[in-house]
């Protein structure tokens, strides 16, 4: 057996595998808490951006026939899960920050009706197409395969690890690494995070609450929904599998506390917990049943979270007026 | 201010609205949920009014069709009541899927041991007991670490949901499981099963009986009134002399033990066995039929009867027109955006500029 194909560098593929679509649902919810809004619609986004991503490269694929280019079927799958995650979480920016409505009781409601409208629009172009939504296999292995040239790939150890991994995987580790840029770095960033601790001083300080907390929530929306596209044309194959994805946003929300609301902790946070998702086909370990694997990321974030308000460390806290509204005349 | 420095649009909190103008409201955030469903069914080339038509003569039609219609409605309106006096106290324990599940397990505990050798009407109370226990236990775990150290509550006792259902999966492939192999716990014994009264699992008379319990709990007893005091202002609970950290554990003890006798009813009265979809999302449609209700005990009753009537009317449109039943949680979640977003409506008034210039001017 080659060191290639050897068990540990054989689990951390599958664990980055399985470990992305979190990444992508992580790395969006965590922009929209850090602006204070606690959005639980992560689920319902997460399923309507995995129907209408595959929606989109289908009907692509349809329509350009032989000629579809890989680079355009990607780039339609994820500007268009984008889009579905935006307009849900267009729908609970306007019901929270402009109407006022209990952020956990809208979020929740996101998480149905999403849920429901990404159900329906699989089910509804698989009843179209005839019974079964299919995707050419040469777009198929654009969608799963690496982006590298063979020679990189074959490489000792570093070929698989570094080079061996769908598009997505790199596409979200930039964009965590962007997100962890702005949020640090940047004086949007910064306003950001001032709305999220405390949107009185913000608003005092003269940044335009509205604006920051919907513009954080839909582009939030739209990355977390990236993921549910990514895990439908990745791990499930470029069919519809509602059963797969379900668990994946609430999985993310939990990651989000996992990492500390940190998009960097989010990349080797989501490798832990595709690890430990998967843990359980790959390993058997005596007196440990492997139905208990599988509750093991929502133990270590109660764990996490638990120490963490016990530490009571400034930086790690939870952002001050997460799940709030904010009301300027109700002061 | 400068007069021309008064923004176009200005909200102000509105002091109480006459009643009619309040329901007036609601109805017609109702009614355009409804007409965004006809757009919908419309998008998909069905006629909406056939398919309203379907959803309520297929959810209360016949009385097999109410009696599916009601089983659907009785966990629903359980677990709206269980949340209510966390909700009033500001607590957001959106554990209830777990606390569920929780509860079936202890409930599913006895039945398994005892079926055979205890009568129903010592082990059915005695389930339920067990079923309050479990689900109450599993609440105050958040509560306990909310109350000492101010963990999130929001996100611990999502994490707790998971948790559960994780341990109903171990169950039913280890230590419950029935043939080898099967990954299913076995049926329970007769013993064990909630009887019918009118054709639907007794349960019904249950929830409707806490129905009653929780409105007087919360309006006319001390520790309602606690609740209600904590939830507007912790300090005023504290200057008063309250004990909040109690009243937050007893209250949360409270919510899990009625959400684990929901869980009891729903694995001894339908499923007549434990799985890892005992809650079955329940836990989470129940909280917006709780805040959809304004925590009303009486108004969760009409409102899980309409959830339950899409669900179940949403089954039959699967059947007669072949629209994926996935369309009433896409009604469900419309109607709850309209009730949510109308509610904005009832608390503030939208003032535009150059209305009211005796109020900018003065």
């Amino acid at each position: 057996m080659s060191l290639n194909e050897s068990f540990l560098v054989l689990l951390i593929s599958a664990a980055v595998l399985n470990g992305t679509p979190l990444l992508f649902g992580t790395v969006g919810e965590v922009l929209s808490e850090r602006a204070g809004n606690l959005n639980l619609g992560v689920e319902g986004m997460m399923y309507m951006g995995g129907a209408v991503g595959l929606g989109a490269a289908y009907y692509y694929e349809q329509a350009a026939g032989a000629g579809a280019s890989g680079l355009a079927a990607v780039t339609l799958a994820v500007l268009f899960a984008f889009l579905a995650g935006a307009f849900g979480a267009l729908i609970y920016a306007f019901l929270t920050i402009s109407l006022r409505a209990n952020q956990n009781v809208t979020g929740l409601a996101l998480a149905i009706f999403g849920t429901g409208a990404g159900q329906f629009i699989g089910e509804f172009m698989r009843v179209k197409a005839g019974g079964y939504v299919a995707i050419g296999n040469d777009l198929k292995a654009v969608f799963s395969g690496s982006p590298f040239p063979e020679a990189l790939r074959q490489l000792p150890l570093v070929g698989p690890i570094l080079f061996g991994h769908n598009i997505f995987v790199y596409l979200g580790v930039v964009i965590a690494a962007v997100m962890a840029w702005f949020l640090t770095r940047s004086r949007a960033g910064l306003h950001l995070r001032a709305v999220g601790e405390s949107p009185a001083t913000a608003d005092a300080a003269g940044i335009n609450i509205t604006r920051c907390k919907y513009l954080a929530t839909i582009i939030g929306g739209g990355i977390s929904a990236i993921g549910g596209m990514v895990y439908i044309m990745t791990i499930a194959g470029c069919v519809w599998n509602h059963e797969g994805l379900s668990g994946e946003g609430w999985l993310a929300v939990a990651l989000v506390i996992f990492c500390l609301w940190r998009p960097l902790n989010a990349v080797w946070g989501s490798v832990l917990f595709g690890g430990l998702m998967i843990l359980y086909m790959r390993l058997q370990i005596p007196f440990i049943p492997s139905e208990l694997y599988k509750i093991l990321p929502y133990v270590v974030t109660v764990i996490v979270l638990v120490a963490v308000s016990m530490r009571k460390k400034r930086e790690n806290q939870p952002p001050a007026s997460l799940g709030n509204a904010y009301f300027r005349e109700d002061r | 201010m400068h007069e021309t420095n008064a923004p176009l649009i200005r909200l102000a909190k509105r002091d109480a609205m006459p009643r009619g103008q309040m329901w007036a409201i609601r109805g017609a955030a109702f009614l355009a949920a409804l007409l965004i469903g006809a757009v919908i069914f419309l998008l998909i080339g069905n006629n909406p009014f056939t398919a309203y038509g379907t959803i309520l003569s297929g959810a209360l039609g016949k009385p097999t069709a109410i009696r599916q219609t009601a089983r659907i409605a009785v966990p629903l309106l359980g677990t709206a009541l269980a949340i209510a006096p966390c909700f009033k106290m500001k607590f957001w324990n959106i554990g209830a899927e777990g606390q569920i599940t929780a509860g079936a397990v202890g409930a599913t505990w006895l039945a398994l041991h005892w079926a055979d050798s205890l009568p129903a009407p010592v082990l059915l109370p005695a389930m339920a007991l067990a079923g309050a226990l479990f689900g109450g236990v599993w609440a105050l775990i958040p509560a306990f670490f909310k109350t000492r150290w101010d963990t999130n509550e929001t996100l611990f006792t999502l994490m707790m949901n998971y948790i559960a259902i994780g341990i109903v999966n171990y169950l039913q492939g280890g230590p419950w499981e029935g043939r080898p192999g099967s990954q299913i716990i076995p049926q329970f014994g007769d013993s064990a099963v909630l009887p019918k009264v009118l054709g639907v699992h007794c349960g019904w008379i249950i929830v409707l009986l806490l129905t009653v319990l929780m409105y007087f709990y919360m309006k006319y007893t001390k520790q309602g009134y606690e609740i209600a005091v904590v939830g507007e202002s912790q300090n005023t609970a504290r200057y008063a002399g309250m004990n909040v950290s109690r009243i937050v554990m007893r209250t949360m003890f409270l919510s899990g033990a009625l959400s684990g006798i929901v869980g009891f009813v729903v694995c001894s009265g339908a499923d007549n066995t434990l799985h890892a979809g005992v809650a079955a999302g329940v836990g989470f449609t129940a909280i917006t039929v709780a805040w959809l209700a304004q925590l009303h005990p009486f108004a969760m009753v009409g409102i899980s009867v309409l959830l339950a009537v899409l669900e179940k009317g949403a089954s039959t449109l699967q059947t007669r027109m072949a629209v994926p039943a996935s369309i009433s949680d896409i009604i469900t979640g419309v109607i709850l955006f309209c009730m949510l977003g109308c509610e904005f409506f009832i608390n503030y008034q939208v003032i535009l500029r150059g209305r009211h210039k005796e109020v900018t001017g003065a």
